[in-house]
């Protein structure tokens, strides 16, 4: 290979790998682009099929947000969505810490199978669950209630953050609780006192996981959740905005714009430790 | 900050409380119950019913429920929904994977280089993933409207699409099997992305080099060093890929609640529509058992690679 | 200060014997070393001591009161890890103060104990740090800080040196004699370095396979080794051994000597084919075989270099060792044989 064919071919490969990446990112961004570019057009534009749809040929309105905030329950699911977020966070750290630790330090070949066997529980789709649910859930009177969401979906967010924090208690040394109990702490102080404070990232991330997928289910809602009052955001949108004929676009891709895209960034910053969870032991 | 230890060992010795938490065995299963009861409870309890469901007549408004064996299950064999949505499901989920895995291939390795603003190259791919999948699904759905898509306009204006061409995406049989898959493929290939971005950089830099001094040109070093070695990781990525979406409804619900005439009802969809909103519980939780199979299969795989990996480390 | 008693302790984990029935006291004050090879069990036992192992059977005994139950809180021993186990959330004001809040001790006396502590190990101007702000002997020497300070009853330290650098090491086995004769605490010390062993212990227990082999001084370890597992473990170059019907010849490399430096009467000769000479500086190392045997036996002499003599590799010599200087082992049981020997 002459110098001159080794230069083409780096940056033929340069050329290749952008080109590459462009069109990944347009395909996997686009649909939010045009939520971004809907939510500001004027209905009149939306609606001329004659116009060029990726300009704005009326000048950008807020007249879809507003809508959007004033019309419909939109910041009453905002809210609900909170609201499960934070109770399910609460359940899930209460039962996950604990678990995770415990399965982190039990010696012996069945508390192995025992950690899988929580995290392969994770992977039971609520579509094999949702007909019972529906009954045992009106059998508790929690139809239509936003308790029912607390109650279910803690059967998802705690094996996955046992699992997750397994992952993270395991990685600090039995050292450091041995010297606190040496130093006078029983096992339990020794949890609280010296690994917990220490496991705040972990913790963090846990806490990140199990809010984001607290916002992203929707199975369960769809299920529950029969009034708009109580819907979360991502039930109320795709069932109430969409059920009638006419489609409110501008205001339903704001809607979905204003919920994805925090959930996204917070997101993102995890995700790392999120694949690392799925790939425990599946490296070489 | 600290309470004082007891002062005596008397102290220590004494007390349920004070002995549980140094006895590590109750310990830990006074740690474990918790979880363990509430998945138990979660998902074991409701796991029976339906199974329990499956074999009886239970609708919604039913007070009292009979024993009917298999019949649920001779009547679901028995109804052409079943074979199409079966049909529908393995179709969704094996050319949605199919797709998944070879782009994310391409990206990941696009992706592991370094490059100014990567990461947030990053976060544009990830959107899909991170962002709640009802919400971009409705994103689509405006993006795949029968009158408005502007894929039509597009391609229109590009002069792909003849005057009396306008395709209705989700209206017309197989290209709304085409759009759902799409969105499928939309929303699962950043997980299979990052997953074997993950098993690409776990390879050691040592690997390359030696095949570089080997005079391994790009084809090669891919073919014969990088896709063995990612391969473990990627079967991962691959079977979570496969129990998701087997067993998902999302998509196909939000865009075309499995029309036009079934032709995407998939059995996760149908046991919806037939065991929630048909109010026949035994019906639906005989269609949602059929979802089974494929998890215990996705399962075992799983916990296989993993098994193989420890003993490999 | 105390006693330490293990009574036929043993620890099984599923099929290992990793602790095999040991006994074992360690005197008021003692310098007690647990010398052996890696995975012998000498953590494991240090970890029963301290309470952080339940034995399979046997007692542990501190003080005369059996604390076998007793979870480590209540033992009141201090340990300190290979790893050091610093906290790391913690300065290093507040990991050597831990185990007096642990305690409940109240403020004043905190910061005092700490001042005493943090100016006895030299580490005053470290005090605010978090310890990965801190060098490995730094390190080392906030734990040994966080052990003293709440003035123990015995010290259980477990290769506590085995992370320095060999210089630091010099400095840091010197230091740590110093301060445990200043302070007195009864000290069992882990470490499979011999030269550690033999310079820092009062007595020495040889442990091999769970089990104690010799407890003794060090001069009675190297000199008196009761079975063929301590005179080889023992020494470096390890001690020679020659078989004669069913007893082994052991003897030390430098009590091999060249028949025209030892002139002696009472000395065995044996006929020695020299393979091979390393020069070491301030001494020499001579490889070579035992000739005219039922099988040949490889051994090493080791020369002072003032000892001159003229020693060609593939050549034969004449070397002696004094009676004396001989140990007997059975062959069948390894055992040291001191009957007949003068
Ligand atoms: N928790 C455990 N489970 C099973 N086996 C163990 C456990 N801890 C120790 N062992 C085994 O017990 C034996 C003694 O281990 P121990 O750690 O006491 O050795 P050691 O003498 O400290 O060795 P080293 O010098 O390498 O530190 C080893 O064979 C080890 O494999
Ligand atoms: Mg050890």
């Amino acid at each position: 290979m002459t110098p001159l064919e080794a230069r083409a071919r780096r940056w033929g490969g340069a050329f290749g790998r952008t080109g590459l990446l462009m069109f990944f990112v347009s395909f996997l961004a686009f649909p939010f682009y045009w939520m971004l570019i809907t939510t500001f057009k004027t209905t009149q534009d939306l609606h001329d099929i004659t116009n060029n749809p990726y300009l704005f040929n009326d000048p950008p309105t807020l007249h879809h947000l507003v809508v959007l905030f004033e019309d419909t329950q939109y910041l009453q699911w905002l809210a609900n969505t909170g609201l499960v977020g934070l109770a399910v966070v609460a359940i899930t750290l209460l039962l996950a810490l604990p678990a995770g630790y415990a399965l982190a330090r039990m010696t012996g070949a069945w508390a192995q199978t025992l950690g899988v066997a929580i995290f392969l529980t994770y992977l039971v789709p609520p579509t094999i669950l949702f007909v019972p649910f529906s009954r045992i859930i009106a059998a508790l009177g929690l139809q239509d209630s936003l308790w029912s969401l607390v109650l279910v979906y803690p059967s998802f967010t705690v094996p996955f953050c046992s699992w997750l924090l397994m992952g993270f208690f395991k990685a600090i040394p039995r050292d450091l609780e041995e010297a606190a109990m040496v130093d006078g702490l029983s096992r339990l102080g020794a949890f609280l006192k010296v690994v917990m404070p220490i496991s705040l990232a972990g913790v963090l991330t846990a806490v990140i996981f199990t809010f984001t997928l607290v916002t992203q289910e929707f199975v369960y809602g769809v299920t529950f959740i029969t009034s708009s009052a109580s819907y979360t955001v991502s039930v109320g949108v795709p069932t109430f905005l969409v059920r009638g004929d006419v489609y409110f676009w501008g205001s339903m891709m704001g809607a979905c714009l204003i919920a994805s895209v925090p959930i996204a960034i917070v997101y993102n910053l995890f995700v790392d430790r999120f694949v690392a969870g799925f790939t425990v032991g599946a490296g070489k | 900050m600290l309470r004082p230890a007891p002062k005596d060992k008397s102290a220590a010795r004494g007390g349920f409380f004070a002995r549980m938490a140094d006895d590590e065995r109750w310990l830990w299963r006074f740690m474990l119950a918790p979880a363990v009861l509430y998945i138990v409870a979660l998902v074991g309890v409701p796991f029976i019913l339906s199974l329990y469901y499956s074999l009886s007549n239970v609708t919604v408004a039913s007070r009292e429920t009979q024993f009917v064996g298999l019949e649920n299950f001779s009547r679901i064999l028995d109804s052409p929904t079943f074979w199409r949505a079966l049909r529908n499901t393995l179709i969704f989920t094996v050319l949605s994977q199919a797709v998944v895995l070879v782009l994310a291939n391409a990206l990941a390795i696009a992706l592991s280089a370094d490059f100014r603003g990567k990461w947030f190259v990053r976060f544009l791919i990830l959107l899909p993933w991170v962002a709640p999948i009802s919400l971009g699904s409705i994103g689509w759905l405006w993006i795949y409207d029968s009158i408005y898509s502007v894929i039509n306009w597009t391609a229109r204006a590009a002069g792909l699409l003849g005057p009396a061409e306008w395709p209705i995406w989700l209206g017309q049989p197989n290209l709304a099997m085409t759009s759902i898959i799409i969105v499928q493929v939309w929303r699962m290939l950043p997980l299979a992305t990052v997953i074997i971005l993950a098993g690409l950089s776990s390879i050691p830099q040592d690997i390359h080099d030696a095949a570089a001094v080997d005079g391994a040109g790009f084809w090669r070093h891919l073919i014969q060093i990088t896709f063995p070695l990612v391969m473990p990781i990627m079967l991962v990525a691959l079977l979570f890929g496969v129990v998701f979406t087997f067993t998902d409804m999302i998509v196909v619900f939000v865009l075309t609640r499995g029309g036009p005439y079934d032709t995407t009802q998939v059995l996760a969809t149908w046991a919806y529509f037939t065991g929630i909103q048909g109010g026949d519980l035994a019906g639906g939780a005989a269609i949602s058992l059929f979802l089974f199979p494929v998890l215990v299969a996705g399962a075992v795989l799983i916990l296989r690679l993993a098994r193989r990996a420890e003993i490999a480390a | 200060m105390a006693t330490v008693e293990a009574r036929g302790v043993s620890k099984y984990f599923d099929d290992v014997h990793a602790v095999d029935g040991i006994d074992l006291v360690a005197r008021e004050g003692e310098f007690l070393a647990l010398l052996g090879p890696s995975g012998c069990g000498k953590t494991t036992l240090m970890r029963i001591i301290a309470g952080l192992e339940r034995p399979t059977a046997g007692d542990v005994v501190i003080d005369g009161e059996v604390v076998t139950d007793l979870p480590p809180r209540a033992r009141n021993v201090a340990m300190v890890f290979q790893s050091y186990a610093l906290y790391p959330h913690l300065s290093v004001a507040k990991n050597i103060s831990f185990p007096l809040r642990a305690l409940g001790t109240e403020r004043g006396e905190i910061a005092r104990k700490v001042g005493w502590a943090a100016r006895m190990f030299g580490i005053e101007h470290l005090l605010a740090r978090k310890p990965r702000q801190l060098s490995g002997g730094e390190r080392q020497r906030v734990a040994l800080a966080r052990a003293v300070v709440r003035e123990p009853v015995v010290f259980l330290l477990d290769e506590p040196l085995s992370n320095l650098d060999a210089k630091l090491r010099n400095a840091a086995r010197d230091e740590l004699k110093q301060f445990q004769r200043h302070l007195g605490t009864t000290t069992i010390y882990v470490t499979h370095d011999q030269a550690e062993a033999m310079g820092l212990g009062d007595r020495i227990a040889v442990l091999n396979h769970g089990k104690v082999c010799q407890i003794g001084t060090p001069q009675e370890i190297y000199g008196r080794p009761v079975d063929v597992f301590v005179a080889t473990f023992i020494g470096s170059p390890p001690m020679n051994l020659v078989e004669e019907e069913d007893i082994w010849l052991g003897f030390r490399p430098e009590a091999f000597l060249p028949r025209q430096v030892e002139r002696s009467e009472g000395s065995v000769e044996f006929p020695f084919r020299v393979t091979r000479v390393e020069y070491l500086g301030a001494e020499r190392l001579v490889y070579g075989v035992i000739e005219g045997r039922a099988s040949d036996a490889h051994v090493i002499s080791k020369l002072p270099t003032n000892v001159r003599a003229d020693i060609t590799p593939g050549e034969r010599h004449v070397f002696v060792v004094r009676s004396r200087d001989i140990d007997r082992f059975d062959r069948q049981s390894g055992r040291r044989i001191d009957g007949g020997a003068p």
